[in-house]
């Protein structure tokens, strides 16, 4: 369990991350989303305390993180930046974890095949490749049976095998109760992990929602309609509080239930071809939301 | 290893982080490190090693050598010669125990399994002071009793460690490299990076001090004893004249300037992002 409140950090007079209020409940896969550099990774160092915020509060199962007598215990994370001095073998770098909290050298070694870094254990992780890396990063989340897990983007680097290693483990990691934060900047990657969504840009909470209904409200329920006699339809229709769009020879109607525009045609005898609700995906309604949010956007084509 | 769902273990006891499991942690990564075996290996080697090389030019130009050149040798200078080119060697360790973990990162991961941080800070020092020392004491007894039988043939060159103030100059120079080390390492905490701590600790201790040549003989011969390089080195000194400070005087000057530079870094440690 994960409590912010009001959490702010600025660096400098730059402001990262903006008041944010959310709580990542046990049990669930929370998706944390936002463009690159919209402050999630801030976030995430705020929660372990490797930053001091500058206004707000957070706290982990009850209490500051630093505060915890077991803290990996409370708390496993994978962190997106590299943490891991590169000269130390893996499997040294899991001892020396483990060893802060009397863990031992059997836990190491289960962790270790659990990952699938056996065979590369004893070698320097300077060596490792990107996916390697996420794996020990995993290992060492997983180090003290955590009762949250904390991940700044873990598919990062990962081949598609390891993908869908991680996207189970996650869920199992939520079926067994724990409060499992995922970080990511890739929608389609929370569509098929998350159960709900903390979305923020520029530092700020722009949702707080099951991903269903994220979904449903960002898409602004469109209808399409398909009619031979189009242009009486849209002078019907159109109003200060509904807007109509040409696409393909169809009209995309918003600010209008697909229940209205049927009952609307029927009482002036026009003839429907089609009548859709149109829900946007996931990537689309994270694009819409996110919008003006983006940091660093490319300049219009 | 399966893609399916993995089982993952339980871990069936929990413990709290206590300073002496920070200290296990510390000694393992102090180990594991390659940089950190060839650092004290290379310290160990110069310690016994140049002694020995300085004892037998000593000893074979001994013969040669005008009477002016024969006084200026002491045999503690030649026994302890190496504990100069060592100290390079641990303080460049000294630095790089805290600033390896800033380069690479895995300062994160040691926050994070110890948040409230001082331990780790404690932990890196006790171990490193304790591993430093148990290298460096042999080291310079070694280097003495080498040097020692190099110059047998040499009777004013000829000491023992009961002689006044010998084995206190031997033990100093282990001693000095154990604080010096330590001072490095603060420095290093406090710097944050690996080029930054170096420079700092060769800027303070070997190019400052000739530099203080600009100011009057009675100013040098106030400030000089102070700094901390001949604080430092009053520690393992025979002799001490007039304008350098006692054995004892240069270990309680040189232990204030340790003590503030942890200090230091321990503020800045709990207080800064990481």
């Amino acid at each position: 369990m994960i409590e912010a409140l009001a959490l702010t950090k600025d660096y400098g007079d730059k402001r990262a991350v903006d008041g944010l209020t959310f709580t990542v409940k046990p049990g669930h896969v929370t998706g944390f989303l936002g463009p690159n550099g919209s402050g999630k990774s801030t976030t995430m160092r705020l929660i372990l305390g490797l930053d001091a915020a500058t206004s707000g509060d957070v706290t982990v199962n009850g209490k500051h993180f630093r505060d915890h007598k077991a803290p990996l215990h409370e708390v496993g994370a994978l962190l997106e930046a590299r943490s891991v001095h590169t000269g130390r073998s893996a499997y040294n770098h899991l001892l020396a974890l483990a060893q802060t909290h009397g863990i031992g050298k059997t836990r190491v070694q289960e962790l270790i095949d659990l990952v699938g870094l056996h065979d590369v254990a004893r070698k320097r992780v300077g060596s490792f490749s990107l996916g390697m890396g996420q794996r020990l990063g995993i290992a060492a989340a997983l180090l003290g049976d955590p009762h949250t897990l904390l991940l700044d983007e873990p598919v990062n680097g990962l081949d598609p095998e390891g993908i869908h290693w991680i996207r189970t483990l996650l869920k199992q990691l939520a079926a067994e109760g724990r409060a499992v934060f995922v970080s990511s900047h890739l929608m389609s990657e929370m569509a098929v992990t998350a159960d709900h969504l903390i979305v923020i840009g520029r530092g700020k909470l722009i949702a707080d929602t099951s991903v269903d209904e994220f979904v449903r409200r960002a898409s602004g329920a469109i209808v399409r309609v398909r009619s031979p006699q189009a242009t009486a339809l849209r002078d019907l229709v159109v109003g200060p509080d509904v807007k109509v769009e040409s696409e393909d020879g169809a009209l995309e109607i918003s600010g209008m239930s697909p229940e209205q525009v049927g009952d609307l045609a029927a009482a002036n005898g026009i003839t429907l071809h089609e009548l859709t609700l149109v829900q946007a995906s996931l990537e689309e309604a994270f694009m819409e939301l996110t919008r003006d949010d983006v940091e660093f956007k490319a300049a219009a084509a | 290893m399966s893609a399916a769902a993995p089982a993952i273990p339980r871990l069936e006891k929990v413990g709290r982080v206590t300073q002496a499991r920070v200290i296990l942690s510390e000694w393992t990564k102090l180990y594991s490190l390659r940089s950190t075996r060839w650092s004290l290996f290379a310290a160990v080697l110069l310690t016994i090693g140049l002694p020995a090389i300085f004892a037998a030019v000593t000893n074979s130009h001994w013969a040669h050598m005008s009477p002016h050149d024969r006084a200026d040798r002491h045999p503690l200078d030649i026994a302890l010669a190496g504990v100069n080119l060592s100290q390079l060697a641990i303080g460049v360790l000294g630095v790089l125990v805290i600033t390896g973990e800033y380069a690479t990162g895995m300062i994160r991961s040691s926050f994070i399994a110890v948040p409230k941080r001082l331990p780790v800070l404690w932990a890196k020092i006790v171990v490193f002071a304790s591993v430093v020392f148990a290298l460096m004491l042999p080291s310079v007894l070694i280097a003495f009793w080498v040097s020692q039988s190099i110059l047998h043939k040499i009777p004013q060159l000829q000491t023992s460690l009961s002689a006044h103030g010998v084995l206190r100059s031997v033990a100093g120079g282990a001693l000095y490299l154990v604080l010096f080390g330590i001072f490095c390492l603060a420095f290093g905490a406090i710097v944050r990076n690996t080029a930054g701590g170096i420079a700092s600790f060769v800027a303070l201790f070997f190019v400052i001090p000739p530099l203080l040549n600009v100011f009057p003989t009675s100013w040098q011969n106030a400030i000089n004893p102070w700094i901390p390089n001949s604080a430092f080195r009053s520690i393992f000194q025979l002799t001490h004249g007039s304008h350098s400070l006692s054995p004892w005087g240069g270990l309680a000057v040189s232990l204030g300037y340790t003590a503030f530079a942890v200090g230091v870094a321990a503020v800045l440690l709990v207080r800064r992002d990481a």
